[in-house]
């Protein structure tokens, strides 16, 4: 047992190692807190922040999180949300796609954006948010579009891709680099009391979800707009199914949409 | 002939959310979307006994048409 693992061992109680004593082993060894936190986890103890999360996830599915990187493109209504819930989960990098500013129409449902910091970079602000939240998790700010031209660089490296971009063009175009690059997709699109989430894992093609029928289509959101609680479910879900990719568990909604009415509460299963 | 349509989500506002219609021999799903009064351009998936179609789809007597719109936002 090294140095560190035999401290360590002696903080843990039941188990547990506190959030001040993973900070005085990273000063004392001169570690990282996520260094910290992976040596924690390797020892089959857990951080006390998710000892909620324990019957759930386990100290190596935990590890795997921390270990993995999470690209979330698009930062506002859906990926305000969901960056909040993968730093809470413990994933270990996100980047953070968006270009950006926060605006007042975005105050009614972005978890983001506050009144304080209308005019700030989207993605700085997650970044603030998520060293608010937990240290052990990286997040990388791009403060940029991402296109078919930038997308093999702003992807490289993620272990998942989650979709929380507001247009059909650049969905399609993140969803062909996606299967270029063979990287698993969480998509995720609102309107009003509405959204649908759909998964593609390798081998997969969801472009068919994301097409109009017609020429020239146009999501219905820009008629409807976007309350509150529709980003935060269907980013809810979008986490979930990130979750379940990186720990290898639990079945992904791949070759099927699931399409979500909250206004009648009715919830349509699409297989194609 | 006889075709069931069902529409979702926001295009059941003013319209009836599912319905048996009658229809001539020949008649496409494009068709069935301009009588409905459906906007093209906001339709998103259009399954026929849960399988994807285009609009020049033509319709057979029983069919069940599903009309989904296009969600955009984020």
């Amino acid at each position: 047992m090294t140095r560190l693992e035999t401290y360590l061992t002696g903080l843990a109680v039941d188990g547990l190692i506190s959030v001040s004593s993973q900070l005085d082993a990273s000063l004392h060894f001169d570690l990282t807190f996520a260094e910290v936190e992976a040596a924690i986890l390797g020892l089959g103890l857990c951080p006390a922040r998710y000892q909620r999360n324990r019957q759930t996830i386990s100290c190596a599915g935990q590890l795997a999180l921390l270990r993995s990187t999470v690209a979330v493109i698009g930062c506002g209504g859906l990926g305000g949300y969901v960056i909040e819930e993968l730093a809470r989960l413990g994933v270990g990098r996100i980047a953070a796609v968006d270009p950006d500013l926060f605006e007042e129409h975005n105050l009614n449902r972005q978890l983001l954006a506050t009144q304080a910091n209308l005019g700030e970079y989207k993605v700085r602000a997650a970044a603030r948010r998520v060293g608010e939240i937990n240290p052990a998790v990286a997040l990388v700010p791009h403060r940029r579009s991402f296109s078919a031209e930038n997308g093999r660089e702003l992807l490289g490296g993620a272990t998942v891709v989650v979709d929380a971009l507001d247009n059909m063009k650049t969905r399609l175009e993140l969803a062909a680099v996606c299967r270029e690059l063979r990287i698993p997709l969480v998509h995720g699109a609102i309107a009003g009391w509405f959204g649908q989430v759909a998964t593609q894992l390798p081998g997969d093609d969801i472009s068919v979800y994301l097409s109009g029928a017609g020429v020239g289509g146009k999501g219905v959101e820009s008629k409807l707009g976007n309350p509150s609680f529709t980003p935060a479910f269907v980013a809810s879900l979008q986490v979930a199914e990130a979750c379940k990719v990186i720990l290898g568990q639990g079945d992904p909604i791949s070759g099927r949409m699931l399409v979500c009415n909250l206004f009648e509460m009715e919830f349509e299963e699409i297989r194609l | 002939m006889q075709v069931t349509v069902k529409l979702f989500a926001s295009f059941r506002a003013g319209r009836t959310p599912i319905e048996v219609c009658d229809y001539p021999v020949g008649t496409s799903v494009a068709d069935v979307v301009a009588d409905k009064g459906v906007p093209v351009a906001e339709i998103g998936i259009m399954l026929v006994n849960c399988r994807h179609v285009h609009l020049d789809r033509e319709l057979s007597d029983g069919d069940l048409l599903a009309i989904f719109p296009l969600l955009g936002g984020g």
